[in-house]
């Protein structure tokens, strides 16, 4: 079987036309060059930030012939060599910190703009050194990576952790969700602080730290939702922002009257995220339609899970993507849209990406891997156990649909919105779907899934499978290039990924805690071989040796450029100007102060949550002072007043015609 | 123009007309015929027609016969803070049949927390006493609840009106949650009405004019800088997810943006039944003029949603109009004068808002559409005639020339050129919105009830001879597709039998709310799957037929059954 394999192989090759054979020849002295459309990241914003040149050019002169060769050593059994060096060089090494150095000889490594071959060499959790023929003290493990493609390790750009849900706690917690995330090819994870509204964002905050530090067996960081509005909160985001290291804030457009906020304060939050420098986050769906509709399903006595897709039509999310994207552009405030699940949300970002608005789009494993049909399963539980919001498209092209749009980069990360819920605490919505616990499973099969449905099937290549699954999210939370990629300096978080294994997803084997899971029975091409994280070793043949409460906590700072350089420059463009005009000096209209039954217009007309200013008198008026009002300019004229004949005269009133 | 046989009878002439040989438009055709009509009605159409003797006889020369415009969106005699806009169903209907428009639809506006049928009642009073030509009312709902249900269902049924306005703007005072919109949506599809939107993000709004006060931008330039167009577009999508969830025809007033207009064809793409109304402003006129130096003339422009600043627009929208993607037209005809519009002369926020259009509706379209060459004679009807007939079920009564149909005609001069102007305008306003534009075509002779109101540039109107058209609901332009759709939209639930597992402990309360609330219905419980299997609950002695009232609540959540008499057949293991 070997050998004609083998066979097979060769004779591929010479078939193969010279232009493919020079496709992916990793030489770095011609970098290979990405298309670049609107799509990619800001001009600039990689410059002279890590990559090591000096290192990269000892690459230089390999032959194409030789890494083909290296990758038909692939079809050999699928092991990777993990050395520990013995004997004299143990000797040398006096610090006895072996567990800490690492060198992967022999890897393709893959970046967001290319791949290249190259040894690296990591020590204290961080990349120190690139290139080829390194000096590396003696007593370092070593892996053989037999030029296997290395790549930055996965940032889960959304999970739900612990997540505390009427009493109940989602079935992962830290340390399992973890472990999950790291038997899947993900170093760090990026969970959600929902503060229970009446609760502060900081004490919700502290509770999240403590949980995660515990437990957590990789790097974390922290979104804090936004689940109610008032001053406070703004102090609490600012505070948050400036001492907590944290950048990125969610609104709810759904979940009415618990989570949700009205569009006027979501106008706030933005303008207050903007001012910060944070990125707006945003659940979106019309959570008042959404009520309405789920009344109307549990009047027609639809009880079931399929209640949950029917009371939350796709429409529905596209509306308050839509929404928030004008919202958005209003406030000139970066928007980040979580969980894309449907075509039509997914095209209203497009569009909007099209028209210029800096807005990013977060599919999720589920709706990049499965579909909503499942929700019709004549088992309850396994029907249950899809029930998210928004929820999995009932069309089962939708899958593919997002896959392009994230392989065109019209949808940006990915993050896995990992939740899930055993079945006990499902059956809480038993007879009811809109008291069923929401979230799905996706933290341990993300990588997987995206590299079977959109590497193998030629939709991406491996260096956009790499900026969608980490460096965009690391770029987007301004983490970049500390994690999303290798250069000297990273964080020593990498996966060695093995293309060619094979693997039936199920809830038997998964790391997850839950019953169900939504991939039960895919077949996936693809997988991690070895992940580091931290610079350790935590997944080897197999294996996972994880440490409970290694994770630390990254704060993020502000600001971040790939996101805020655009929005700095149109903050500056947005200056408004009134037009320079004399005072009006007509005749007005008599109106009566308060008309029958009518709410004050000044309160009808703006906002009751800030306090507007009074008009301001306009600064270019000309000279003249009305009738002896000097001291009540700024105060709305009281209505009977009128100027017949002011001492300016009536320049302004020209005449028609 | 002749008079007919020997005898000459001046008493009934006004009542009998002939049109010989005009070319009838009508949106799907146009023909040479002759037309005759008696009482008001057209009673033949062909030719070489036997009429009695002393009919007056109009010689149309070839020209177009078309029936007369309806204008679908006026504001006469709007009251508007202890004021009244200042055209009145006299000066603006007669200023509509001077533009060659036969029939107006007004909307009634009540004020929030007042009667629906007290307002209507007081506008057909206004109506009645000084209309010059035919008219039907639009109901605004600016507030919702049971007994504002109560109203609007009496007035689809009893008082004629099929058409209600909901208003997404105007936060605290006219505006309406979603929520609400959605109640409203289901009612009215229900009952065979129209929802009619005014779209524009209300809480936006209110946003941004207290940012541009605070910047100490007052003049009507902040009006249109506090309205961007994507407020619209933005609403008018939001209004249509609303109207496809609830299967309801949408009609959206005052297209005044390519980026609302957008919206509207594209859901028309996809098949939501939604038609949208440019005005005359929108299609003829563009938002620069907000930024005029001259405060008065600025502020004449001021109406929500605003004129586009983007000049581009009316182009857009005539083309949009020629191909179909928008439907009707209207004027949304409502004029201050120049000290009403004052009253906002520190804050533009408080600026009446509103522009004049009802009389050059016609002839503009004719201008920017027809001459041209983005539509024809036939689209022309549709759009300022047919199609509104047929939104508000008047057709073929109004918006055709057919035998029976109502006498309401326009000989239409292709040739004529004219320049529009405040000085000549029938319009009691100071300003006129397209102040100095010239315009090809102009109505040569209008006949209003069988009635020669308009010939040789003199208007003969009679204040109090228009009546009110009754509108039926269920407008089969509108509802055809609405009902096929209803009868495929039934849901089914799955049928299971009942989960029979472990169920998990959880609180109902949620930090404070209480969570049932939250998510699910305030008013009504879960009823139980009337599909579920045959095996009962511990000590329920009536597991089949309907839900008993010890089957509605919600099972204790600490109650669990290990082994139901049914056995645990639903439960598969993973596999």
């Amino acid at each position: 079987g070997a050998e004609k394999k083998k066979k097979t192989k060769q004779g591929a090759e010479t078939l193969m036309p010279a232009f493919f054979k020079s496709m992916g020849s990793d030489s770095p002295a011609r970098p290979r060059q990405k298309f670049c459309g609107m799509f990619c990241p800001v001009e600039g914003s990689s410059d002279s930030k890590t990559l090591d040149f000096d290192a990269l050019s000892a690459c230089r002169g390999r032959s194409d012939r030789r890494v083909i060769d290296r990758q038909t050593d692939i079809s050999q059994p699928r092991k990777v060599e993990i050395r520990e060096s013995t004997g004299k060089e143990a000797l040398q090494n006096l610090d006895d910190k072996r567990s800490d150095r690492l060198l992967i000889k022999g890897a393709k490594i893959v970046n967001d703009d290319q791949s290249f071959c190259a040894d690296i060499y990591m020590e204290d959790g961080v990349i120190k050194q690139i290139g080829e023929n390194l000096i590396v003290p003696g007593g370092v493990k070593t892996i053989d990576a037999h030029g296997r493609m290395l790549m930055p390790g996965g940032i889960d750009v959304h999970t739900r952790f612990q997540m505390p849900d009427r009493g109940m706690t989602s079935a992962d917690d830290f340390y399992q969700g973890t472990k999950a995330a790291l038997a899947g090819g993900t170093t760090m994870i990026i969970d959600h602080v929902v503060p229970e509204p009446g609760i502060s964002l900081i004490s919700a905050f502290e509770q999240w730290r403590e949980w995660a530090d515990s437990k957590s067996c990789c790097d974390y960081s922290l979104h804090v939702d936004i689940t109610e509005w008032h001053k406070g909160i703004q102090e609490e985001m600012e505070t948050l922002v400036k001492d907590h290291g944290v950048n990125s804030f969610l609104v709810y457009l759904a979940y009415k009257d618990v989570f949700q906020l009205t569009d006027a304060q979501v106008y706030e939050v933005f303008s207050v995220i903007r001012d910060l420098g944070a990125i707006a986050q945003v659940h979106a769906e019309n959570g008042d339609i959404v009520a309405e509709e789920q009344r109307r399903i549990l009047e027609q006595g639809i009880t079931g899970p399929e209640g949950h897709v029917l009371s939350h039509p796709e429409e529905v999310e596209a509306e308050a993507v839509n929404r928030s994207v004008t919202v958005a552009n209003q406030t000139n405030c970066p928007l980040y849209v979580t969980k894309v699940m449907s075509k039509s949300a997914a095209d209203v970002i497009a569009q909007a990406r099209k028209k210029g608005t800096v807005v990013y789009g977060e599919p999720i494993t589920a709706s990049l891997g499965t579909d909503g049909s499942h929700y019709w399963s004549k088992n309850w539980a396994k029907a249950a156990a899809y029930v998210t919001s928004p929820p999995l498209s009932p069309d089962p092209t939708t899958p593919d649909y997002l896959n392009s749009l994230l392989s065109c980069g019209d949808l940006q990360v990915t993050g896995s919105a990992h939740c899930p819920f055993n079945t006990a605490q499902r059956a809480v919505g038993k007879d009811d779907f809109s008291l069923i616990p929401e979230g799905v499973n996706g933290t341990e099969e993300r990588m997987s899934i995206i590299w079977d449905k959109c590497v193998v099937t030629g939709k991406m290549d491996e260096n956009q499978f790499v900026a969608v699954t980490s460096t965009n999210a690391a770029k987007i939370f301004n983490l970049y290039p500390r994690k999303g990629r290798i250069a000297v300096g990273s964080d020593a978080d990498l996966v060695l990924w093995d293309p060619d294994v094979t693997k039936i997803i199920s809830a038997k084997s998964h790391n997850s805690t839950v019953e169900y899971n939504i991939f039960e029975g895919t077949e996936v091409r693809g997988g991690p071989l070895v992940v580091i994280s931290q610079g350790k070793i935590v997944l080897e043949e197999g294996n996972l040796h994880t440490t409970e409460g290694s994770g630390r906590y990254v704060a993020r700072k502000p600001f971040s450029d790939y996101v805020y350089k655009r929005i700095k420059a149109r903050s500056r463009l947005a200056e408004l100007r009134g037009v320079p005009r004399g005072l009006y000096d007509g005749p007005v209209c008599e109106v009566s102060v308060t008309p029958k039954t009518m709410t004050p217009a000044s309160s009808a007309k703006t906002s009751p949550a800030k306090q507007p200013n009074q008009p301001v008198r306009n600064l270019h008026q000309s000279g003249f002072s009305l009738s002896g009002a000097q001291i009540d300019d700024n105060v709305p004229r009281r209505n009977t007043q009128r100027i017949v004949a002011p001492p300016g005269g009536r320049a302004n009133i020209t005449s028609l015609g | 123009m002749s008079y007919q046989g020997k005898k000459n009878i001046p008493k009934i002439t006004s009542d009998r007309l002939l049109i010989k040989g005009g070319r009838i438009v009508n949106d799907d055709q146009s023909f040479h015929a002759d037309i005759y009509m008696e009482d008001g009605l057209i009673k033949q159409i062909g030719d070489n027609l036997i009429v009695p003797g002393g009919v007056k006889t109009i010689e149309a020369q070839g020209k177009m016969v078309i029936p007369g415009g309806i204008d679908i969106h006026t504001h006469f005699q709007m009251p508007y803070r202890g004021t009244t806009t200042v055209d009145d169903f006299t000066q603006g209907s007669k200023a509509a049949l001077a533009g060659g428009t036969t029939m107006i639809v007004d909307h009634v506006i009540p004020e929030p927390g007042s009667s629906l049928m007290e307002a209507y009642d007081q506008w057909r009073q206004w109506a009645d006493e000084k209309a010059c030509c035919d008219y039907s009312l639009h109901v605004d709902i600016t507030h919702w609840n049971d007994s504002v249900k109560q109203e609007v269902d009496n007035l689809i049924k009893e008082k004629g009106v099929n058409s209600f306005q909901v208003y997404m703007a105007y936060k605290d005072y006219y505006q309406m949650s979603n929520s609400e919109l959605y109640e409203v949506f289901t009612f009215l599809a229900e009952r065979g009405g129209i929802a009619q939107v005014h779209a524009e993000n209300g809480e936006i709004i209110a946003e941004e004019q207290a940012r541009m006060l605070q910047m100490g931008i007052t003049g009507p330039e902040g009006h249109v800088l506090s309205r961007p167009e994507e407020l619209e577009a933005e609403a008018v999508f939001r209004a249509i997810t609303i109207a496809s969830q609830t299967n309801c025809p949408l009609y959206v007033t005052r297209v005044m943006s390519k980026s609302a207009a957008d919206i509207i064809s594209q859901a028309r793409k996809r098949g939501n039944v939604v038609f949208g109304e440019p005005i005359t402003a929108s299609l003829g006129t563009d938002g620069t003029h907000y930024w005029s130096k001259n405060w008065a003339k600025a502020a004449s422009f001021v109406t929500s949603p605003p004129l586009s600043p983007d000049p581009t627009t009316p182009d857009y929208l005539n083309t949009l109009l020629s191909s179909g993607d928008l439907s009707v037209t209207g004027s949304a005809h409502c004029t201050f004068s120049v000290a009403q519009k004052a009253i906002g002369k520190d804050d533009f926020t408080q600026i009446p808002e509103g522009v004049n259009g009802v009389e050059e509706r016609m002839v503009l379209i004719w201008d920017k559409a027809v001459t041209t060459g983005k539509m024809d004679e036939n689209m022309f009807v549709a759009v300022t005639s047919t199609n509104a007939a047929k939104i508000l079920n008047l057709y073929p009564r109004k918006g055709r020339i057919a035998v029976g149909s109502d006498a309401d005609l326009v000989i239409w001069d292709t040739d004529s050129i004219r320049t529009i102007t405040a000085k000549t305008h029938n319009s009691a306003a100071e300003y006129n919105v397209f102040e100095g534009m010239e315009l090809r075509g102009a109505p040569l002779v209008v006949i209003c009830q069988g009635k020669i109101v308009l010939e040789d540039g003199n208007l003969h109107v009679t204040s109090g001879v228009g009546r009110f058209i009754p509108c039926s609901p269920f407008p089969d332009f509108a509802y055809k597709r609405v009902k096929a759709r209803k009868q495929l939209a039934v849901l089914r639930a799955v049928p299971r039998g009942m989960y029979d597992g472990p169920v998990s402990e959880f609180s109902m309360s949620r930090g404070g709310t209480p969570s049932a609330s939250a998510r699910t219905s305030p008013t009504k419980q879960p009823v139980r799957n009337l599909h579920q299997s045959g095996f009962s609950l511990a000590g329920n002695p009536a597991p089949c037929g309907p839900p008993t009232p010890d089957d509605i609540p919600i099972r204790p959540a600490g109650r669990r059954i290990v082994v139901p008499p049914g056995g645990r057949s639903n439960i598969t293991s993973l596999s």
